[in-house]
């Protein structure tokens, strides 16, 4: 994952770097160039794209806008992580047909798309037909990647997203001593600039890839990282190694990425009739249906939890939004717990290749916790169980590679800005230990009027709305966002009149 | 759909009395009903399809989205549901309206079945182009 590594901070003197909040004269007493922008937005990904594409729908102009980021395209971390979890442009993703980045109205969806754009009558007639008995007769239908960032470039384009952007790691917000915030940017060469605006939007995406300690402890230790992969970075080699010779590999995790990785191995076993054993290893393994109660129940068996996508679907905007939206702090966690969780879709072609994997006898299932990992004989780790009673023999499973697909997330003070942010301009956290921001997205404790802080994506998780981290979820934030900016006078409310012209504009490629 | 019990009754209103009542403006003078009762006749069906719709069925699909986990009401339900609906609304016209001549089921099912999918078509995608935060809030309009 693209974590930010440096600090850069080059220019920066002490005075700036211990003073909370920054006057005009101190930032000028620095030396540094200082851009004046009215809004900014860091990350450049998926978070700041369907931002700039809401303030644009709503009448900024892209000139009084800027993306401070890395990234040359929206989608270049979402597709590296893609890609390292097995999914290729022509793979499916995990979110519905009117979860469209390129398109805040939803309206037409993927899946119509789609179906237009197909050469063939079948073609032309399973999308729409998927989506008609989807969650009934059928699994959901999800878009293939390659649509998603093909239609996106269409949108960027469109609105002039290209104009945004200006390259490099932003390190540092501050509070500006009359209101607004200075942004510093560390620029590929090097060289830092301050931008003094009055809105900052951060999207910043994950903090960073956390591992599960156990295998941190293993990896430190033993200085081995070839033998034991994190399903979210390249690890082709793994994949590589078990066609050429055989093996057997411990997957860790019950979640989509863990899917897609058994897909990868049965699939690459099947084709080449390599002797490939998996062995797929459960910190809880669900047994069946489970729940507080008769109307909370999640689909489950064999170990998986069943879920269209990462969140019930009411809660991008139904029932469960409003559980979540209305309740407050340990109910809201309380929530947040229920509804979520690690799930996988219960997909046709999965539950066929584990169910011959499991007769076949090349799937096994453990369940249990892992006490430690330790290198075995030569080309082999060993991973110990914690026993299950006291004194009894720990199970040790011998393998030549451990994936783990649990994809867990590092903390958000891993990452410079926010923690800075936690440390110099009031920012807290909330209950689930994330950044905490109102149900508008602003960062609570932050406010330097008539400047408004706000956050989006997984570093808010915790908060109001469940699904922070999806597309829907982060159009739903910039949607919020730029209703609030609105009521600042910033941009154009998105009444019906606006949203019925904006959209003629987005059918027919105009610039909005 | 993800609706909440008033996303449903609003949503059904506003699109009973929109899309529902121009395509019935459109299509009731092709229909054969007793010449001079043809729009009692239709237009007294749109109005059972929104009363009972929301005193007698809404409460009912509500409750049976309430034993679901994702709390959504597919595309195919909505399609579905129809069918009582049609019944009832059937039943309910036959005790209440008196016209010159009965009125036939074809021409009942004609025009209950284009008006439903008429509905159905502009809730799937097109609502949401002048309701930009309709599907975000449960199906509420206000
Ligand atoms: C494998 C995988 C599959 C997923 N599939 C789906 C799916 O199918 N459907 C769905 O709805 N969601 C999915 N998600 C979740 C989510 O939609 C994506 O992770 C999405 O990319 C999140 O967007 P973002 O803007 O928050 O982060 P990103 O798109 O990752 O963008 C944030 C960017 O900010 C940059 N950045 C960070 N710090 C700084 C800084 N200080 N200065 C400048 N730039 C900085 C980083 O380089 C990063 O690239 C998936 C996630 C993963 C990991």
């Amino acid at each position: 994952m693209s974590a930010p590594a440096s600090t850069g901070r080059a220019g920066l003197n002490d005075g700036l770097l211990h003073t909370s909040v920054w006057t005009d004269e101190l930032v000028a007493s620095s030396g540094l160039p200082v851009i004046d922008m009215p809004f900014v937005t860091v990350g450049g990904g998926l978070g700041s794209f369907v931002m700039v594409d809401y303030l644009r729908i709503a009448g900024v102009p892209a000139g009084h806008m800027r993306t401070l980021t890395v990234l040359d395209h929206p989608w270049q971390n979402y597709e590296y992580l893609l890609s390292a979890s097995q999914v290729t442009r022509e793979k499916r993703i995990r979110s519905d047909s009117s979860s469209c980045l390129d398109n805040i109205w939803g309206f037409p969806g993927y899946a119509v798309r789609e179906s237009f754009g197909a050469r063939s009558v079948p073609g032309f007639i399973a999308p729409l037909w998927n989506v008609l008995t989807e969650n009934v007769l059928c699994d959901y239908w999800t878009p293939k990647s390659g649509q998603v960032f093909r239609s996106m470039q269409r949108e960027a384009d469109r609105i002039g997203y290209w104009g945004t952007l200006d390259m490099g790691r932003a390190h540092i917000t501050r509070r500006r001593h009359g209101g607004g915030y200075f942004t510093v940017l560390t620029r590929p060469d090097g060289n830092d600039v301050i931008y003094r605006s009055s809105f900052v939007h951060l999207a910043v995406g994950y903090p960073g890839l956390a591992y599960l300690p156990d295998l941190v402890e293993y990896r430190n230790r033993y200085g081995d990282s070839h033998r034991v992969v994190n399903a979210y970075e390249p690890h082709e080699h793994v994949y590589e190694e078990l066609n050429r010779r055989g093996g057997t590999v411990i997957v860790r995790g019950a979640g989509i990425v863990a899917s897609q990785v058994l897909d990868r191995l049965i699939s690459d076993r099947d084709r080449l009739g390599t002797d490939v054993s998996i062995v797929h290893l459960f910190r809880t393994f669900v047994e069946g249906a489970h729940g507080p109660s008769r109307f909370l129940r999640r689909r489950g068996e064999h170990g998986w939890a069943y879920q269209g996508f990462n969140w019930p679907k009411s809660t991008w905007g139904g029932q469960d939004r409003n559980r979540v939206l209305r309740a407050e702090g340990e109910a809201r966690e309380k929530w947040l717990r229920t509804l979520g969780g690690t799930t996988t879709p219960r997909r046709k072609r999965w539950q066929r290749m584990l169910e011959r994997g499991r007769r076949q006898g090349f799937y096994r299932m453990y369940v249990g916790e892992v006490q430690e990992v330790v290198p075995g004989p030569v080309g082999a780790v060993v991973t110990r169980l914690k026993p299950g009673t006291a004194g009894a023999a720990p199970v040790q499973l011998e393998s030549n590679f451990v994936i783990d697909a649990t994809g867990l997330e590092a903390d958000i003070a891993e990452h410079t800005l926010l923690a800075d942010l936690l440390q110099h301009s009031g920012a807290e956290r909330n209950l689930l230990g994330r950044l905490d921001v109102d149900p508008q997205f602003e960062v609570r404790g932050t406010r330097a009027e008539p400047g408004r802080l706000y956050a989006v994506g997984a570093a808010t998780l915790g908060g109001y709305l469940a699904g922070v981290d999806t597309f829907l979820g982060l159009q739903i934030a910039a949607l919020e966002v730029c209703d609030d900016l609105a009521r600042q006078g910033f941009c154009r409310f998105i009444g019906v009149r606006r949203s019925i012209s904006q959209w003629w504009k987005w059918a027919l490629a105009r610039t909005p | 759909m993800t609706s909440t019990y008033f996303g449903r009754v609003q949503t059904r209103l506003f699109t009973v009395f929109t899309i529902g009542l121009l395509w019935t403006l459109v299509l009731t003078p092709f229909l054969s009903l007793p010449a001079g009762e043809k729009y009692k006749v239709t237009l007294t069906t749109l109005g059972w399809v929104a009363l009972l719709g929301v005193v007698v069925w809404e409460p009912i699909w509500h409750l049976l989205q309430q034993f679901r986990w994702e709390k959504d009401w597919p595309a195919m339900y909505l399609l579905l549901q129809a069918v009582p609906e049609a019944v009832l609304v059937r039943v309910v016209l036959d005790r209440t309206l008196t016209t010159a001549a009965p009125v036939g089921t074809g021409t009942f099912a004609l025009h209950f079945a284009t008006t439903w999918l008429a509905i159905y078509f502009f809730v799937q995608g097109p609502m949401r182009v002048p309701f930009l935060r309709w599907r975000f809030r449960g199906g509420r309009i206000l």
